[in-house]
């Protein structure tokens, strides 16, 4: 009797050990599949692209973005997508980098910035911006998130992202803490970084812009909370909208010192 | 006129590896949109690549390669600054050249 | 009365038409010259082979097939096809499941290696396999098992 009992809770040993063998070689696999896709990031066409567009005569003003003062300096790129989202003197507000191209692209250029926070994501003049902040994120690949909070407006964002973080409506009770809020979540099988402090290099925060590969589509960050907010239910945020920004900031100085990977390779 | 692609040829001994990047839609023509219509297919059929103004590769490709498609192949008897042209014409006839120069 | 200019307009309309509505059969689409109609039509081995003047194809270890075990997304698969065996003619891939099998072939010439990598999209899980088609009519081929998975909302 004593036999048969040893025997099955042998057998359940050696089963849940493959079962556990199983699990942890679906993550490896997976990343496998990341790494081989690693190399040749269709982002690269709209990094391209982006680099055509900052130079390029555009707009009723018929003038380049190369005057655009991303946070570092009128026409300085590199490094300065690590230090958005920050405060700007000449609009007085804390500006991530899609308001900020909205800026630049509305007094540099003329477009209207109101007619492109209407336009759908990829369309018209929306297009253009993924090509841009592929770029402009890429002269920044490989430096480490280092946002200002030395403004009263930079910490009040930070303050503001974090309450909007917590928040929790819609018809779920969902918050952006409730997949993003701990260590170890997981939905089936994408790992969810914890949001709430520094997730790793090239995670989270740092992983956004990205190619994405189920859609060929390049999102930028004002995307990837659009679609936040819609797998939550919530009403959709206004495009470059206070909240989103808010959100990044807190999302941004929590990952200080984490490795932008942008533009990266996602599902 | 269709985008850039993106070619990167590294020279390594006698042979280049090139590393190609391809803007295109690739669309397989069983896809429906939002109307229930089906989209037409739309696809890269023909890749050439010419080492030197020599073809060297021809390649037939379907719909189900990928969207934005990738490839990699290796040219033997290419040096460093050895010029590389890919081509690529679609199933409606739009066409795309693009050199780089061999690393 | 129905004038010839009228109703020449009224067949290009309805061509079109049909065309949109992807009714229109494959061979009346756009082609590149010499594009092989009939293999990327081929449904399994024996049409596709038909198709490309060869034999059904034996496996071997001289022809590897690469590729991830499990692709987080069909809609990318990365995978290559090569073999350092001498006169080979082309290189095929092909997804087993995919509504055509064949995905890509590439002709083999004395400038390049027999070895090609791409991506793929999958409708499913499947078996991919990678074919050597050689000089002397011989088909050769190795395959391995691709698991496709969505893989939740996110990241």
């Amino acid at each position: 009797m004593r036999t048969r009992w040893t025997l099955i809770a042998l057998a359940a040993a050696a089963l849940s050990t493959v079962a556990l063998a199983q699990q942890k070689s679906a993550a490896d696999a997976i990343a496998e599949y990341r790494a081989m896709l690693a190399d040749g990031n269709p982002a690269e066409l709209f990094e391209a692209k982006g680099e055509d567009l900052w130079k390029q005569k555009r707009g009723p003003k018929n003038a380049t973005l190369e005057q655009c003062n991303l946070g570092k300096g009128a026409g300085v790129v590199k490094g300065a997508f690590v230090e958005l989202p920050r405060w700007f003197a000449d609009t007085g507000r804390v500006q991530d980098l899609e308001s900020r191209l909205l800026t630049c692209m509305e007094t540099l250029q003329g477009f209207d910035a109101k007619t492109i926070i209407a336009t759908p994501f990829g369309k018209g003049e929306q297009a253009k911006i993924e090509g841009l902040v592929a770029w402009i994120s890429a002269e920044s690949k490989g430096l480490r998130f280092n946002l200002p909070q030395a403004h009263a407006a930079e910490t009040t964002a930070f303050e503001l992202g974090k309450r909007a973080f917590f928040y929790r409506a819609g018809p779920y009770d969902f918050s952006c803490a409730s997949c993003h809020g701990q260590e170890g979540k997981r939905i089936r099988l994408q790992d969810l970084p914890d949001l709430t402090k520094n997730p790793g290099d090239g995670i989270g925060f740092a992983a956004w812009p990205a190619y994405r590969v189920s859609s060929g589509e390049l999102w930028g960050m004002q995307r990837r909370l659009n679609d936040c907010f819609r797998q939550q239910r919530f009403p959709y945020p206004g495009y470059t909208s206070d909240v989103t920004v808010a959100l990044s900031v807190y999302m941004g100085v929590n990952a200080k010192g984490a490795e932008s990977i942008a533009p990266a390779l996602k599902r | 006129m269709a985008d850039p692609m993106r070619i990167r040829a590294q020279s390594a001994g006698d042979k280049a590896t090139v590393r190609v990047l391809m803007s295109h839609e690739m669309e397989t023509g069983l896809r429906k949109d939002a109307a229930g219509k089906l989209i037409p297919a739309w696809y890269i059929q023909e890749v050439t690549a010419q080492l030197n103004g020599k073809t060297v590769m021809t390649a037939q490709w379907g719909p189900s390669v990928a969207k934005n498609p990738f490839l990699q192949f290796s040219v033997k008897g290419a040096k460093a600054g050895d010029k590389i042209a890919m081509s690529w014409t679609d199933n409606k006839g739009e066409k795309r050249t693009d050199e780089a120069t061999v690393s | 009365m129905t004038t010839r200019r009228e109703m020449l307009a009224r067949s290009t309309q309805l061509a079109a038409m049909l065309a949109t509505l992807g009714l229109l059969p494959e061979a009346a689409q756009a082609q590149v010259a010499g594009f092989n109609v009939a293999a990327f039509d081929a449904k399994n081995m024996a049409d596709l082979m038909k198709a490309l003047g060869g034999h059904a194809p034996t496996e071997s270890k001289d022809v590897t097939i690469t590729g991830p075990d499990i692709a987080e997304n069909g809609a990318v698969v990365p995978v290559g096809a090569s073999t350092a065996l001498p006169g080979v003619k082309r290189m095929l891939l092909l997804v087993e499941k995919n509504p055509s099998m064949l995905s890509a072939m590439f002709d083999v010439t004395d400038a390049v290696d027999a070895n090609f990598s791409t991506r793929v999209k999958m409708g499913q899980s499947s078996n991919v396999f990678a074919v050597a088609m050689m000089a002397d009519g011989r088909a050769l081929y190795a395959s391995k098992e691709i698991k496709v998975t969505l893989g939740g909302c996110g990241g």
